[in-house]
């Protein structure tokens, strides 16, 4: 029995051990609830398109929220300039948010309450982000690093502070979800041992706390995933239409 | 002192910085709400900005905590 509320977060075995070139590459839980949630989302979105109705059965609807809703969230942040990266946006989006919520059901795996997967998300859109900035403006991209209409006296100031705050993105993004997704799941096993160890009769009062806590904690997932998203938006906003 | 005592202490002391992403959270839902009651009609344009507004403020007060756990697991 687990009895520490950290044990749901460790990585385990499943299947033959693979090592290729010293690298261990085997097949673990975490890699399984990511084709799970990778998965699920493709054949999600496969029978929400497979028949398009004029008037929507509800697997389309859905589907068709979930498009509009990104949509229009990359429009909103990021301009019309930003609409070749809808697909990224989407799949980053739609893959979040399914990681986060499939990691709501009990005894599964929150991939990303594992700041390992969250910082390659976020270090991934760092430098294509770069990367989108010096090939759009080139080197004039470096003037998002001079904010205008700053007296003279402080602009070496705030310049290396923006280049701080521009170097400090991957870091905040990836841990903001990280931290959010292994702070709720800890809480919950926290609360769930209360219910154990208090018994019949003092047990009530954290299970209740408990069904309040997995609302929030579905409330979190959500929100989680549309701030990554629509973190990713402004920062393409900032390399795409270059008006600091 | 032992050390796992003073893990302890840090651990507690990294956590302190909830309390102001308590803070951050009341301020945010209590200015959206004042602002809500004023103007109704412009309260719903501004509801994204509320989830965001609440997700950075508790997004920092969980960077202490990560701080307690690598204080309290990782070392």
């Amino acid at each position: 029995m687990a009895t520490n509320p950290m044990q749901q977060f460790s990585v385990h075995k499943i299947g033959p051990e693979i090592k290729i070139a010293g690298i261990d590459l085997s097949f673990t839980n975490a890699s399984l609830f990511m084709v799970i949630s990778a998965a699920s989302i493709a054949l999600f979105l496969f029978l929400g398109t497979k028949e398009k109705r004029i008037i929507p059965d509800k697997i389309q609807l859905i589907s068709e929220m979930l498009y509009s809703f990104v949509a229009k969230m990359i429009s909103d942040t990021a301009g019309s300039k930003a609409k070749p990266y809808f697909p990224f946006i989407f799949s980053l989006f739609m893959f979040v948010l399914l990681c986060n919520m499939i990691g709501m059901l009990p005894y599964a795996f929150t991939v990303t309450s594992h700041i390992i997967v969250t910082l390659i998300l976020a270090l991934f859109i760092f430098i294509a982000v770069t990367v989108i900035g010096f090939m759009k403006h080139g080197f004039k991209y470096l003037s998002i690093f001079v904010p205008s209409g700053v007296p003279k006296v402080l602009l070496p100031l705030i310049t290396v502070i923006e280049i701080i705050s521009y170097l400090s993105r991957p870091v905040s993004l990836s841990v903001r979800l990280f931290a959010n997704m292994m702070a709720g799941h800890t809480m919950l096993k926290v609360f769930g041992g209360f219910v154990i160890s208090l018994g019949i009769l003092g047990g009530w009062l954290p299970l209740g706390f408990s069904v309040a806590l997995t609302g929030l904690e579905i409330l979190v997932a959500f929100l989680q995933a549309y701030v990554f998203a629509i973190l990713t938006c402004i920062y393409l906003n900032d390399a795409l239409n270059l008006h600091h | 002192m032992e050390l796992e005592a003073a893990k302890m202490i840090g651990a507690g002391l990294a956590a302190i910085a909830l309390a102001g992403a308590g803070v951050g959270i009341g301020i945010i839902f209590g200015n959206y709400l004042s602002g809500a009651m004023r103007n109704p009609s412009a309260a719903q344009k501004q509801f994204p900005n509320l989830l965001l507004g609440f997700a950075l403020a508790e997004a920092t007060g969980l960077f202490g905590l990560v701080i307690a756990l690598i204080i309290l697991f990782a070392f």
